[in-house]
């Protein structure tokens, strides 16, 4: 038998979740009070977490690096959060959110869990606005809902571009209720840096005082990972640049299976990179495909002289544009998943089409919608005859009403006004579908140590669908986790405080400062953002939006080769004991060094196509992800072996009661 | 560009601290402040030097992190943008810019241009929230219909990203806009509306034991706010805390 056991449970799909909550175990609330949770990262799922066990009665004690928990990068999400409740009467339904959830990720999702997840996602929205979150209504006062890709519903609910900061700050109003009864105890510029077991549970973790430099033993009853994706392993992403795998990473060292590393999500529409200075990429969001049509120049001799600056891209006519996503998938149109629209608009790109200096960008573009928007206002002010300047200023307004942050936003980065001039795209790496191996409780392969939000790997397949990554982060923290754990805390109701002088407690610390150590003194040349960007490049090219078996084998050398250059020659300045910040970043790349080899052994272990993974051995003759589902309808599961070039691959059979596997069409 | 920065060093919050320059070239109009800040800090590592202490995080003006005083204004000469996103193409070649922390009693200095803001924390903690409790079983969302307009200025006050620069700014180093979009937000929306009373007084108390000044209506915390926070939420608090006064 396989040492995955995925604990779904029996029953027909919609009763799953229902039933087995009527039929887990409890903690009484006097004896919640005794019991100690530790949650390690303050986003979506570790804030809302948080916020709930702390409203049950638990002792919580929240970690995370930011000098304030309301600075976790879920603020940075912008178009929205999906839901069930089909408040725009267009066919919605909670199977119809779990069909478009699997099917988004290509049929590499548990079955269980994304049904449960699309069951609670009403839940979500009404919590929120209990909580004062300022959804966009309209006239009527009742909820506005837009479109996102891959679906053909209106589920999304929005506040303006916006919409992940003001869930965060709800989830941290809840907290802040919490902090301020006492309930949670809240570290904030504290690093987690290793996870302590005793007994073979988890008991607690060593962080870091990143002020004073610090390392402090916390102990817990159970230990909740929730500490956002990895996507920096590429240095340039759309993660802020503290996001980091390191939290994840040391439980995966201590016996947590990583699963499907290499399921990485590029989207579609992020501003493109400027010059080798560039630390980080923005997202301009999914929301914009709404009303923006993509394309790049139809012959291309435009292209070049495009990209020369001999000709504007308004000077193209309709007819000498190519709209690639209208013209190659005529049902879904600009609104394809994102995974399809980055690959549309690599192979523009590869072809020679690129419109910018490097020629790797498109153009997203809001002249038809801001026409259209002037015509529907027109009629409704009742002008006759407008002009078309006049229908233009109005329907500049409601676009501006609709996207003006985005718009202002890209302004300001490129210096080019985007009511004037298609803003330019291109893809980049945004979200991480792979992640800790957990169970249906949310547990991973540690006892006690549960894992939720972009951290785990369950809900997303292979690819996450737009607006899908707040509801997972929320549906794990406020409706999932604080179910689950309780079933296993039920067993400690008179373990009493967890000792942090333990000598699973001593030796995890010692070994954190010996790491810490070992980084400081090798006082070589190279600062870590050095390393840093050349892991970047090889995962970029070799492990990002096409990978083949040549490139991936090059790369896992080549990873290999930057991680012993980096302890040889790696200059970390400053001391321990003192705010460090570069200290802060060689831990953090260090584990991206070793992380960044799992996911190039893991895109070369399957050898199918699928979602955001695309092998290029693997497609069909119109240039589509081809899956492999007689070999591959499986986990990923690895397990750390001791050594890191050698994991051992587990692996969890996906199995399918409810729906049938099909190639996926957006045509 | 060639530049010269003149930056506040400090080594802890009990060090006097000092400006010191540095000269800096090759310097991009479409890097980011903080790419030139990076640009900096590797010519620094690699000189052996210690680098320079900021706080930043998301770096696309959201995450509120970010914190520099520019040239005598908070997140720099741009206006509606954080430092994160402020581009070199606003200065010039040859300027001298002078690179400062938040300066407030409530922010003490950790190290060189990082401060403790966790002063705003504790506001919020005394009563920045709705008091709900996560059940699943709250009203559907759409039960309560919440006017158009109410909607939309909950959601302006409510884009504060607690970065502390209208407390920068302010001379007096007040927070009442920060304190007063948290309040306003919620005064506005029918949900906020129960606790209303307990919550201004209890956030304008803290606010005021944190050590942060009084409100003399100079309005440059609007004028440097980089999400343009009206100055109206701190009329419409006053108008909030004293009801809650008389009742």
């Amino acid at each position: 038998m396989s040492v995955l056991d995925s604990k779904i449970p029996a029953g027909s799909l919609d009763r799953k979740w229902s039933d087995y909550k009527n039929k887990i175990r409890l903690v009484n609330p006097a004896n919640k009070r005794s019991i100690d949770v530790i949650v390690v990262g303050t986003g979506l799922a570790g804030g809302s977490a948080s916020a709930a066990l702390a409203e049950l009665g638990y002792s919580v004690k929240a970690f995370c690096f930011q000098d304030s928990p309301r600075r976790a990068h879920s603020i940075a999400a912008q178009g929205g959060i999906n839901a069930a409740k089909n408040y725009q009467g267009d066919g919605d339904s909670t199977f119809r959110l779990f069909y478009d959830t699997i099917k988004g990720g290509d049929y590499r999702s548990r079955e269980a869990n994304v049904y449960r997840l699309a069951e609670v996602s009403a839940n979500i929205i009404d919590q929120c606005v209990a909580q004062g979150v300022p959804f966009a209504r309209d006239y009527g006062g009742l909820l506005d809902n837009r479109s996102f890709g891959g679906v053909q519903v209106s589920r999304t609910f929005y506040a303006k571009g916006q919409t992940g900061q003001q869930l965060l700050l709800g989830a941290y109003s809840a907290m802040s209720r919490q902090i301020g009864k006492g309930k949670i105890k809240m570290h904030t510029r504290h690093e987690m840096l290793d996870l302590v077991i005793v007994d073979g549970k988890a008991r607690g973790i060593i962080a870091r005082n990143l002020v004073t430099g610090e390392i402090e033993r916390h102990s817990a009853h159970a230990v909740v990972i929730a500490s956002g994706g990895y996507g920096n392993v590429f240095f340039l992403s759309t993660n802020a640049m503290g996001s980091n795998v390191t939290a994840a990473w040391r439980i995966h060292k201590k016996g947590a299976h990583f699963a499907n590393p290499c399921f990485t999500q590029i989207h579609p529409t992020c501003i493109p990179v400027s010059g080798d200075h560039q630390s980080k990429l923005t997202l301009m969001s999914e929301s914009l495909r709404n009303d923006g049509r993509i394309w790049v120049p139809k012959h291309m001799e435009d292209a070049e002289k495009i990209r020369t600056g001999k000709m504007k891209p308004t000077d193209l006519t309709e007819e000498n544009r190519d709209y690639y996503l209208e013209r190659r998938y005529p049902s879904f149109g600009n609104l394809v998943p994102r995974d399809v629209a980055s690959r549309a608009a690599k192979e523009r790109c590869d072809a020679g089409f690129g419109v910018n200096a490097t020629g790797e960008a498109v153009y997203l573009d809001f002249a038809s919608a801001i026409m259209r928007y002037g015509k529907e206002q027109a009629n409704i002010q009742h002008l006759e005859n407008p002009t078309e300047s006049d229908i233009y200023k109005l329907g500049r307004d409601v676009v501006e009403a609709k996207y003006g942050n985005l718009f202002q936003m890209y302004y300001k980065i490129t210096d080019d006004n985007p009511y004037e001039t298609p803003m330019k795209i291109y893809p980049a790496v945004h979200y991480t579908m792979g992640g800790i191996w957990v169970d249906y409780n949310l547990m991973s392969a540690i006892q006690g140590c549960y894992v939720t939000g972009e951290a785990n790997f369950s809900d997303h397949g292979a690819n996450r669908l737009g607006a899908s990554a707040l509801m997972q982060g929320l549906a794990d923290g406020y409706f999932v986790l604080p179910y689950t754990i309780g079933d296993y805390l039920a067993d400690d109701i008179r373990t009493g405080t967890i000792s942090i002088d333990s000598p699973e407690f001593i030796e995890a610390e010692n070994q954190v400062r010996s790491q810490l150590e070992k980084l400081l003194n090798i006082q070589g040349t190279k600062s870590v953002d050095y390393f840093h960007k050349r892991l970047g490049k090889v995962m970029w090219d070799k492990v990002g939006m096409a990978r083949n078996t040549q490139g991936l084998n090059e790369a896992i050398a080549e990873i290999q080769e930057i991680r012993n250059e980096f302890y040889q020659n790696v200059r970390v300045t400053g001391k321990m004991n003192e705010f460090n910040p570069e200290l802060e970043k060689a831990s953090r790349v260090a584990d991206f060094l070793e992380l960044g080899e799992l996911m190039a052994i893991d895109a070369l272990n399957r050898a199918e196509s699928c979602g955001g993974h695309f092998r290029e051995e693997s497609q069909t003759e119109e240039g589509e992800a081809l899956r492999d589902d007689d070999n591959y309808a499986y986990v990923a599961a690895w397990e750390y072996s001791g050594d890191v070039t050698k994991p051992n691959l587990h692996k969890e059979d996906l199995v399918y009661e409810n729906i049938k596997l099909v190639q996926r069409s957006y045509k | 560009m060639k530049l010269t920065l003149k930056i506040w060093r400090q080594k802890g919050p009990n060090d006097k601290g000092q400006m010191v320059t540095y000269p800096i070239d090759n310097i991009d109009g479409d890097m980011s402040f903080l790419e030139m800040m990076d640009v900096l800090n590797n010519q620094l590592i690699e000189s052996g030097d210690d680098p320079i202490a900021f706080d930043h995080d998301c770096r696309e003006g959201i995450c509120g992190m970010c914190s520099l005083y520019i040239n005598g204004e908070a997140h720099g000469p741009d206006r509606g943008v954080t430092t994160c996103q402020l581009h070199m193409r606003k200065f010039s070649d040859g300027e001298t810019i002078y690179i400062e922390p938040w300066r407030a009693k409530a922010f003490p200095v950790i190290k060189d241009l990082v401060v403790d803001r966790s002063s705003f924390d504790r506001i919020m903690a005394s009563g920045g929230f709705v008091s709900v409790n996560t059940s699943g079983n709250t009203v559907d969302a759409n039960a309560i219909p919440v006017p158009k307009a109410d909607a939309d200025n909950a959601f302006e006050a409510a884009t504060c990203i607690g970065c502390g620069a209208c407390v920068a700014s302010c001379k007096n180093a007040s927070a009442m806009l920060f304190v007063s979009a948290k309040v306003s937000q919620l005064a506005l929306l029918p949900q906020g509306q129960v606790e209303a009373a307990d919550r201004v007084l209890n956030m304008v108390k803290t606010m005021d034991e944190e050590g942060f000044g009084n409100c003399t209506n100079t309005g440059a915390c609007e004028v440097e706010c980089p999400k343009g926070i009206s100055l109206e939420n701190i009329a419409r608090m006053n108008r909030e805390y004293m009801s809650a006064m008389v009742k």
